[in-house]
């Protein structure tokens, strides 16, 4: 398994787990915001904890 | 997948089913159950689930979906098929399929085999299915807001209020199911303590320490998790530590309403979100083990097909095969809960129109199959011990040796000193009369494990069973009441402003400690309940949870008939009608069937007779008067208001359909 293969891998077992993921949110904002301020990983963590709790249920029964 | 492996599929579901058909009044091997769900699961998917997608919901992939439309890097994430399916299925597999099967074993494993499977294939996952995609055309809607604008803002606020009454019964219940687990436990008692502690340094780490770092924070978390389990043993066998950690139910219920109720109010990352984390990743991983432990092993079903009980007289709960098989197993068939989600988080993260296949389809019938596990587990057991764990003490007669009699009176032979062994085999001090299907569930995944990794560890695996269904209760728990909070504020917004506001911090504590006093309320009733609680809250939340099935499956269908498909409406109105069925059905028998065992207001005259002659202690007796009523004006509350919800669906049908007001399905989504 190559090394980009792991960390894909990591990517998709993190996001079935429902974690952030700081290196996609990067690739984001350099792909549509160019120019913009990078935010930083504890920022962003603050972003996707609204994101993920203060929205509907996530879980179920 | 080439044709002959198809073909394949359809003689493994043949060969199963004609096993289940065949083999009665002998034990049979869990295989035929396997090969008869996972057959039939594979032939609906191939051919089902492709009407669905292509004729029904006509999925395009030309379409653009909200994940790239609005993509934000937060919730807005385009995500690839497998990955979100797995994301799906993790948030929608509960406590519900694990412990619903379970209870509704008390039939027969063949009532329960057949629900679970047919329901997922025409109802659960077609529900699951077809709300996910009529939100993800509409950039991502919940439920309440696809109510609210294709049945009307009343319509829309009735199914608000219903979700939200459901919210309340559902964690009452599952706290309900922890407090039976954990009573008398003490190794199971530390465990679940030391997961507070675990979650605030993990919360701590990744928040302060190290920001972001979530996974080796996680991977500290589960090291920790596994120290704590084994070092339970050590505590259960101290004569200095264990009385520390054994506690009675009203001492765990007291607990649990005051974790709800600090967990919901202050910042998420400090509790909530390291225990979701936690409790994710044993879910998900507990439930592979599961399915690898009884593959491997393939134990044989010890349970009749059918027992004495479908006339209604069971134990564990009563009332008869029709209507309580279909409301006690919800989650692993049909679950409303499931209508939000589909309606949250997952439409904001599919990248192409069709993945909505797996993701919504495929999802619920994994979770289907998690339902069929469960109920293998407990039909494995020797019938006799499942009965002395899940019968309330009371119906067995009061202690073992009456037990002994009262389960022999059933048909089955429980040999002196047999649950006593059991129990020392299991790390336990007693499991008679261990209510709430968790821990039979343990056992019976206790004794899968030991079969498949080895005998030695036995009691390890009973409590990690035990770890596992209470950590991932008490996490929807603490999302629930949060969830909850943030409804009633919404509703609550409506009559007072300020109280809308999430930032403001006293509405936040109001809401918090009004939704926690709600199902707090329920829970201690359910612990002081003398048969349990879990015979009188099980079929609320049953009923509850399938009608708001009731009312996804009108939103559904007004989806489907509003994209102009009126004539594959069928698709959804055929499990609503049997919804419907079952759950009015229950419902009216809840309220007014003359058994008082099954009654709410039959029970309640018979406790003030008893209370008359002095039977009956004339406080306890009010007090249970009073439960029984609020649970029957509860019950009355959700058929009126699910009806209200499904009539006005249907004047909405009736309307486009002969106005001939169709949206095609390209415009629909502006």
């Amino acid at each position: 398994m190559s090394r980009d293969q792991l960390a894909a891998w990591i990517a998709g077992v993190r996001k079935v787990l429902g974690m952030p993921d700081y290196a996609a949110y990067c690739a984001h904002v350099r792909q549509a915001h160019p120019g913009t301020p990078m935010p930083s990983e504890r920022e962003y963590f603050e972003l996707y904890l609204k994101a993920r709790y203060e929205g509907g249920p996530n879980r179920c029964c | 997948m080439p044709n002959i492996l198809w073909i394949v599929a359809a003689l493994a579901s043949a060969a199963g089913w004609g096993a289940i058909a065949l083999h009665r009044g002998e034990t049979i091997s869990a295989a035929w159950l396997l090969l008869a769900a996972i057959g039939s699961y594979l032939i609906a998917w191939r051919f089902y689930s492709r009407f669905l997608a292509s004729r029904v919901m006509a999925l395009d992939d030309a379409r653009i979906t909200p994940a790239h439309r609005h993509a934000n890097g937060r919730d807005f994430v385009v995500t690839t098929k497998w990955v979100l399916f797995g994301h799906h299925f993790a948030a929608i597999a509960g406590a519900g399929p694990l412990v619903g099967p379970v209870l509704a074993a008390q039939f027969g494993y063949l009532p329960g085999t057949l629900w679970i499977i047919i329901g997922v294939i025409l109802g659960g996952a077609v529900q699951d299915f077809v709300i996910l995609v009529g939100s993800m055309r509409q950039d991502g809607k919940s439920l309440g807001q696809m109510a609210k604008e294709e049945l009307g803002a009343t319509t829309g606020i009735l199914a608000m209020i219903a979700i939200l009454a459901i919210m309340v019964i559902l964690l009452a219940v599952l706290a309900l199911v922890v407090v039976r687990a954990l009573e008398h436990s003490p190794w199971g008692v530390f465990t679940i303590l030391c997961t507070i502690p675990i979650a605030l340094i993990m919360g701590f780490w990744m928040k302060v320490w190290r920001p972001g770092k979530t996974v080796e924070a996680s991977i500290f978390g589960i090291i920790m998790l596994m120290a704590a389990l084994v070092g339970g043993r050590y505590v259960a066998a101290s004569p200095t530590l264990a009385p520390m950690f054994t506690a009675d139910g009203m001492t765990i219920g007291w607990a649990i309403i005051a974790y709800g109720f600090v967990a919901s109010v202050i910042p998420v990352w400090m509790l909530l979100c390291p225990r979701d984390y936690l409790s994710t990743f044993l879910k998900v991983g507990t439930i592979l083990a599961l399915a690898v432990g009884i593959f491997v092993t393939l134990p044989e079903i010890r349970l009749p097909a059918l027992t004495r009980f479908t006339d209604g007289s069971g134990p564990i709960f009563a009332g008869s095969l029709f209507p309580f098989c279909f409301i006690t197993i919800a989650c692993g068939a049909i679950s409303g809960f499931h209508a939000l989600v589909a309606s949250g988080t997952t439409p904001k993260m599919v990248d192409r129109e069709t993945d909505a296949r797996l993701i919504g389809y495929g999802a619920m019938l994994t979770e289907s199959f998690v339902a069929i596990m469960a109920l293998i587990a407990a039909a494995s057991l020797d019938p006799a011990v499942y009965f002395a764990m899940n019968a309330p003490l009371p119906i067995l007669g009061g202690n073992i040796d009456a037990a002994i009699v009262t389960i022999r009176g059933w048909g089955f032979v429980l040999q002196p000193g047999q649950l006593e062994a059991l129990a020392a085999q299991m790390g336990e001090s007693s499991l008679l009369a261990r209510t709430g299907g968790a821990p039979s569930l343990a056992v019976g995944m206790a004794q899968v494990f030991a079969g498949a990794f080895g005998p030695s560890l036995t009691a390890l695996w009973y409590h990690f069973a035990i770890m596992f269904e209470a950590l991932f209760i008490l996490t929807t728990v603490d999302t629930g009441t949060r969830v909850g909070r943030f409804m009633v504020q919404e509703l609550a917004g409506h009559v007072w402003k300020p109280l809308g506001r999430t930032s403001w911090y006293p509405a936040t504590v109001v809401a918090s400690a009004a939704i926690v006093a709600g199902w707090g309320w329920f829970l201690l009733q359910g612990v002081q309940d003398p048969l349990g609680g879990i015979n009188a809250l099980w079929p609320l939340f049953g009923i509850s949870n399938q009608l708001l099935a009731a009312v996804a499956l009108t939103v559904a269908t007004t989806l489907i008939i509003r994209s102009g498909r009126a004539r594959y409406a069928w698709t959804t109105i055929l499990p609503l009608g049997w919804v419907l069925l079952v759950t009015t059905t229950a419902s009216w028998q809840k309220l007014f069937h003359s058994d008082p065992r099954i009654g709410f207001l039959a029970h309640a005259a018979k406790l003030a007779t008893d209370a008359a002659n002095g039977t009956m202690v004339q406080a306890t007796a009010s007090r249970l008067i009073l439960n029984d009523r609020i649970n029957a004006a509860l019950c009355g509350a959700f058929v009126l208001v699910t009806w209200a919800v499904v009539v006005s669906g249907i004047r909405v049908w009736m309307q486009r359909t002969a106005s001939g007001e169709q949206r095609t399905a390209g415009e629909a989504v502006a």
